[in-house]
């Protein structure tokens, strides 16, 4: 479309200025607390987030080294050391009373009462020195400083290890493998049936797959909990696995079968003449050539079933064997509604394995959502 | 760990299970009815009857245990009493409409419905039309698409943060309330501020569904004829004039289509009120409402009655579903 006459130069400059600042809109939200989760908790509620990304100017005061760590040098008597503590940062002034706590450039000596003399270096290192031994309590150094961008991995260990998120992520794994891949199999059968088998009935099937497609999860959740209690599968990995699996299927079956009508009909007409079965030309035939549709669904359920909620609360307990991500991240909004730094973290881990699957599987995706939804 | 393996060797159970169906069922339907000798004709006739039902069969089950048995189940449920065991009549459908959690509920749903749909529809026209122009239109499409891939939760997540509040003097670290002050104003606890705290809600879902729209209009803008571009542009019609008049209304099927799947999202809408406010403050839904009376009213009987309110909500877009499947069948 670059080249169309008529389109102006400002316009062009008003469509990347335009995209950008949609962009930005929709990806700030997410970074904002990916930031976070690499800050400590002083640092989340100390400054909004968006000021981590550049140097921080800080008023430090730090109490110089203790009187037993002084040595002599010479005739001298020195407590030398860094206000950073090794923390890192640059010293732009420093004083030595709350009056005038930036009065000395750094690399200037300040000149204490009783011939004491303090020198603080740019980045940070302090010399003490006095003529006699220091008593009692050692003076203060007052430091301006602005120090880099400091970020952390604690959370990350902290969640994944105190707070049960390790745990929950295998629950998340348990749940999510085997109902993404039991469905596709059933689906792709009943699929192959309703695409190239004739038989009474088929159109109102069909039928109704689409109107299935569309009924309320909230429909199915109290009869399906009394009879899995009934079956005494009411809280079982089992349970979960059949319930994600039949709540898939119309999906499954509606993309599969739209995929399967539009391959060509000389193929599999060649192999009946050939006198293949119809389970031979469903599995070395239809099933290879349908890769692209079952790759389409398989993320759609693989997202749906690592991205629920409901379900899992429902057809599952919620002791930590069997509490999934997102069941541990609503309860911790609830216990920990102000440690952002535990939030962030845990929902960054929770929605990493989605993300990667979806900038890997994107192809696969979009097309799984164009044959689902345009007609 | 442990766990991993009984998942594993559920899919290979699970997986060896179907194919040893599927394989069993036709050897045995062609040892019955075998396709030679002499009712050859008449055993492969027959065979092709059944056959089909070998290959729907466990789908079928399926199909009608998890979403077709529920509904009945509902609607029976929806006539007895919280433990499902009394008939009590139509006294769940009175308690319904005299219940003003549930008048809340209907008020807040109906403004989602007007507003998600909408919005998202609209954002996702315009970030197509945008993306479909400039040369790194893909990674934009990448970005915008991006947060359906997000747990409704872990979007909870993202966005609570952005509505923190603070207070006293405190920083403000919320995005929202950091421009809201740096613009003059106070502090707000926007999720608790009705009527607004329900739109607060809605932006997440926008945030979410936009993608979605993007992308499917996006193909069915590539979709256009490229004469009818041209001619207009011949015609001397403007970029804006040829997004509105031309453009748009060649896909306005398209539109339709992405404003009832967003419908549907919405009306099943959950995680995100239930993470964000619980339905406090006056941002109750359908959806939270049916949880709230399933789980911590322990009322089958109301929360059966909500349930169906949802069911009846997404007829029309079912019925709509089909009618639209079957004529593209024929």
């Amino acid at each position: 479309m670059d080249n169309i006459a008529g389109t102006k130069s400002s316009l062009v400059w008003a469509v990347h200025l335009a995209t950008a600042a949609l962009v930005l809109l929709w990806v700030l939200p997410t970074i904002g607390l990916l930031v976070s989760s690499f800050r400590d908790r002083d640092q989340i509620t100390t400054s909004g987030w968006w000021r981590s990304l550049f140097p921080a100017e800080q008023n430090i005061v730090y109490r110089a080294g203790d009187a037993d760590t002084q040595r002599q040098d010479g005739p001298l008597w020195v407590i030398d050391g860094n206000v950073f503590d090794g923390a890192g940062g640059e010293v732009t002034a420093f004083g030595v009373n709350s009056r005038a706590p930036a009065a000395f450039a750094p690399g200037a000596e300040a000149d204490l009462k009783d011939g004491v003399k303090l020198a603080v270096q740019s980045n940070g290192d302090y010399r003490l020195t006095a003529p006699a031994q220091f008593e009692g309590r050692s003076p203060r150094i007052f430091v301006s400083s602005v120090s880099p961008p400091r970020f952390t991995l604690d959370n990350y260990r902290r969640v994944m290890f105190a707070e049960g998120l390790g745990r929950a992520f295998l629950n998340t794994m348990t749940v999510t493998i085997p109902a993404t891949i039991i469905p596709i199999l059933i689906a792709a059968f009943a699929a192959y049936a309703l695409a190239w088998m004739e038989f009474p009935g088929r159109a109102l099937l069909i039928a109704a797959v689409v109107g299935l497609l569309v009924v309320p999860l909230q429909m199915a959740l109290i009869p399906l909990l009394k009879l899995h209690n009934q079956l005494g599968i009411g809280k079982e990995y089992i349970g979960i696995w059949l319930a994600h699996s039949g709540f898939g299927l119309p999906l499954a079956i509606y993309l599969l079968r739209n995929y399967m009508v539009g391959l060509p009909r000389e193929i599999i007409e060649s192999a009946r003449v050939d006198g293949a079965t119809d389970f031979q030309i469903f599995l070395k035939i239809i099933l290879p050539l349908s890769f692209p549709a079952l790759a389409s669904f398989a993320i759609f359920q693989f997202l749906w079933t690592w991205n629920d909620l409901l379900v899992a609360t429902v057809f599952l307990g919620n002791n930590p064997d069997q509490l999934v991500m997102t069941g541990l991240l609503r309860e911790l909004m609830g216990s920990k509604g102000g440690e952002w730094e535990i939030l962030a973290a845990s929902a960054f881990v929770s929605i990493a394995v989605p993300l990667i699957v979806f900038f890997a599987m994107q192809k696969y995706l979009v097309r799984g959502l164009l044959a689902g939804s345009v007609k | 760990m442990e766990q991993l393996l009984m998942a594993g060797g559920t899919i290979v159970i699970g997986v060896f299970g179907c194919v040893a169906y599927f394989f069993l069922s036709n050897l045995i339907l062609d040892t019955l009815l075998p396709p030679r000798g002499a009712d050859a004709g008449r055993n492969i006739a027959r065979a092709a009857q059944i056959r089909p039902w070998l290959f729907l069969m466990p789908a079928v089950l399926l199909l009608a245990v998890y979403l077709v048995y529920p509904v009945f189940v509902s609607v029976w449920y929806s006539f007895h009493d919280s433990s499902g065991q009394t008939y009590v009549g139509f006294d769940n459908y009175s308690w319904l409409v005299s219940d003003s959690k549930f008048r809340e509920s209907m008020r807040n749903n109906i403004l989602w419905l007007l507003v998600v749909p909408a919005a998202s529809t609209f954002f996702g026209l315009i970030a197509a039309a945008l993306t479909d122009r400039i040369r790194w239109g893909n990674f934009a499409k990448a970005m915008i698409f991006m947060p359906m891939a997000i747990s409704f939760v872990g979007a909870s997540v993202i966005w609570k943060f952005i509505y923190d509040y603070r207070g006293d003097g405190q920083t403000e670290i919320g995005m929202l309330n950091a421009i809201w002050v740096s613009l003059g104003g106070q502090p707000q606890t926007w999720l608790t501020l009705e009527p607004g705290n329900s739109f607060m809600l809605m932006i997440v879902l926008i945030w979410i569904q936009t993608g979605f729209a993007m992308v499917i209009l996006s193909a069915a803008l590539r979709g256009i004829p490229e004469e009818t571009v041209e001619a207009a542009i011949l015609d001397g019609a403007s970029p804006l004039q040829i997004f509105a008049r031309i453009k748009v209304p060649q896909i306005w099927g398209t539109i339709a289509v992405v404003w009832t799947t967003i419908t549907i999202t919405v009306l099943k809408v959950f995680d995100i009120v239930l993470a964000m406010t619980n339905g406090q403050w006056g941002t109750q839904v359908l959806a939270n409402l049916m949880f709230d009376w399933m789980f911590r009213g322990n009322d089958t009987g109301r929360a059966s009655v909500v349930a169906l309110v949802i069911m009846l909500m997404v007829t029309p877009i079912m019925i709509w579903n089909i009618r639209n499947a079957r004529k593209e069948m024929r």
